[in-house]
């Protein structure tokens, strides 16, 4: 297990590297001039002596591996430099909004598991009832509708005409379960379907028919060898659904005004402001590479092969 | 499935076939059908509610929201069918590329792809915006530039594997050359697959390109598209949130309409292939 868990930690520095110079060199070949830009956001008309000011102060006149290696070493040491627009030191900046936007993911996450784990084991026990249509049908529409647009639903129903949640900002547990309700929809749909077709297929193989014959109370049957093995397939989809969570909760932060880092990234992608740009893509790869992270060592633990040191070639 | 459930789920596929094909001719030939002109501006009526010359009423400005509807299809969805196409194009061909070849090729392109997956496919796409710029065309730029890597991963397992089978092995064996190989044996086996996935993914795309232009970041009014609708509707959401309803509408039927297509296409194609991404 240790050996696992290490053989994966050694894979993240060479991958964040990768992300890094990707981030890097696309957006100094992009389109933009960073120069340019920068003027812009400080409101300096952009003449021949101002523009050449700019790209010395930047560092963009020299050679571009050795502005690469430079910005990368500060960033190693959390120095992202400072935002065209507000001037202010980025990496702190951002970190000052990423709470609010991993709270509102990571309840989400919650949220999807706590519904679509019981929804998915309901309709595998009712296979074809009307538990089991009812359950399918909540997750076809789950993955189907736009997040953003299912957050304003919300809003309709329980602010503009129930008048139960607030429809803005946050603070209390009240203000979390629009939001986090409306990220969570499509991981909790693919989640529930996952769930109630791997335990169909744990239930009639083999080993679950051998378990029973050796004469196991059903419920010990049902927890050790079904869901158990069921479970597999939705931590695996689980980490993947971490970068579809993360994603929503910057959409619909807007329409919340939550706090978090989707309005920052947001202006500042509409602004072009490449200092936030870099940190902004650089931090949120991090994020998610550390949940994969978790979720492996989790889908390590359910797998017996892995735990106990012989690995699955 | 249950032999009771049969019927009624080839009923709901037959139902989703005919509503995406009637988006599909929407977005092709919705300019004649049009009722009236999506970008004409009518302050006079201004929140119309529906009538007989506006079906769903108009919007802020005393647009007709049918007609803008209609003609958000052909963004939304042309762009979705543009991203298609070119997310496929270079899936092949660097799936096709690495799983053929193999050796130091197969190494150096698919690290690539693992550097692009890595980052989040939505952080991945703001982050082509930001540097790319906004806009239509950007928008369709950032969605491949955040998706080829998924398939081009798929493409090479599958031509690996399609790579061990007897018969191409007789016409390697054969002296066939490898583009051959690949177009005339692999390639029939790598198709039907991928061809579900791609269905299974308009939806999921449809969502990107609404969802960025939602936020101000694709598609730039007046452009009718259904992302930009919802936004131009968020104001006066309050008092009117039909203004919302309606092109939210349009999406999720769309997206319901591709998903259960897609679903359908990968049951009879392949179960176990793309149930593992999970979306």
């Amino acid at each position: 297990m240790l050996r696992f868990v290490a053989a994966r930690l050694a894979l993240i520095p060479p991958m964040l590297l990768g992300v890094s110079l990707l981030v890097f060199l696309v957006l100094r070949l992009g389109a933009g001039d960073p120069a340019l830009d920068y003027l812009r956001l400080s409101q300096v008309p952009p003449t021949d002596a101002a523009l050449a000011d700019a790209r010395a102060m930047l560092g963009l006149d020299r050679p571009l591996a050795v502005q690469y290696l430079d910005w990368l070493w500060r960033a190693l040491r959390g120095d992202f430099g400072l935002s065209y627009a507000t001037r202010r030191p980025v990496l702190p900046e951002l970190l000052g909004y990423l709470p609010a936007t991993l709270e509102l993911a990571g309840t989400a996450l919650a949220v999807s598991l706590a519904l679509s784990l019981p929804l998915g084991a309901w309709a595998a026990g009712h296979r074809g009832g009307w538990q089991d249509r009812l359950v399918r049908g909540i997750a076809v529409l789950g993955v189907s509708l736009p997040n953003f647009w299912v957050a304003f639903l919300l809003v309709v129903v329980f602010s503009v005409g129930l008048g139960w949640l607030p429809p803005l900002g946050r603070g209390t547990v009240l203000h979390l379960v629009m939001p986090a309700l409306a990220i969570c929809l499509m991981s909790l749909s693919v989640n529930a379907r996952l769930l109630r077709a791997s335990m169909l297929e744990a239930a009639g193989s083999r080993h679950v028919l051998y378990a029973r014959l050796r004469g196991l109370p059903e419920g010990a049957v049902m927890r050790r060898h079904v869901v158990r093995n069921a479970l597999v397939p939705v931590v695996t989809a689980t980490g993947m659904h971490v970068g579809e969570l993360l994603g929503g909760a910057l959409v619909v932060e807007t329409i919340f005004a939550w706090p978090g880092v989707g309005r920052y990234a947001v202006s500042a992608i509409y602004d072009r402001d490449y200092p936030v740009i870099q940190c902004f893509t650089l931090v949120m790869t991090v994020v998610f590479v550390l949940c994969n992270l978790a979720v492996d060592i989790a889908y390590a633990w359910l797998d017996p092969r892995i735990r106990l040191g012989r690995e699955a070639a | 499935m249950t032999p009771a459930g049969a019927p009624a789920r080839s009923r709901s596929v037959a139902i989703a076939g005919l509503l995406a094909a009637g988006f599909v001719l929407l977005a092709l030939l919705g300019s004649l059908v049009v009722p009236h002109d999506p970008l004409a501006v009518d302050l006079a009526h201004r929140f119309e509610a529906p009538t007989l010359a506006h079906l769903l009423g108009t919007d802020h400005l005393g647009r007709d929201i049918l007609s803008r509807l209609i003609a958000g299809a052909r963004t939304t969805l042309g762009s979705v069918l543009v991203v298609l196409a070119l997310v496929l194009a270079l899936g092949l061909s660097v799936g096709g590329l690495s799983g053929m070849l193999g050796g130091r090729i197969d190494a150096v392109l698919m690290r690539l792809c693992d550097v692009f997956l890595t980052v989040p496919t939505f952080v991945l796409a703001l982050f082509m915006i930001g540097a790319l710029g906004t806009g239509l065309v950007n928008v369709v730029a950032a969605i491949v530039l955040s998706h080829w890597a998924w398939y081009a991963r798929i493409v090479r397992g599958l031509v690996l594997e399609l790579k061990t089978r007897d018969y191409v092995l007789a016409a390697r064996i054969a002296g066939a050359p490898r583009l051959a190989i690949f177009v005339e044996h692999v390639l029939p086996g790598v198709v039907p697959p991928l061809a579900a996935l791609a269905t299974l993914d308009i939806g999921h795309m449809a969502l990107h390109v609404a969802g960025l232009s939602f936020l101000g970041l694709g598609v730039q009014p007046p452009t009718p598209e259904w992302g930009v609708m919802i936004n131009d509707a968020r104001a006066f959401f309050w008092t009117r949130p039909l203004l919302v309803i309606w092109p939210g509408l349009a999406i999720a039927l769309a997206v319901l309409a591709f998903n259960r297509l897609g679903d359908a296409l990968r049951d009879r194609l392949d179960p176990t292939l793309v149930a593992g991404r999970g979306l």
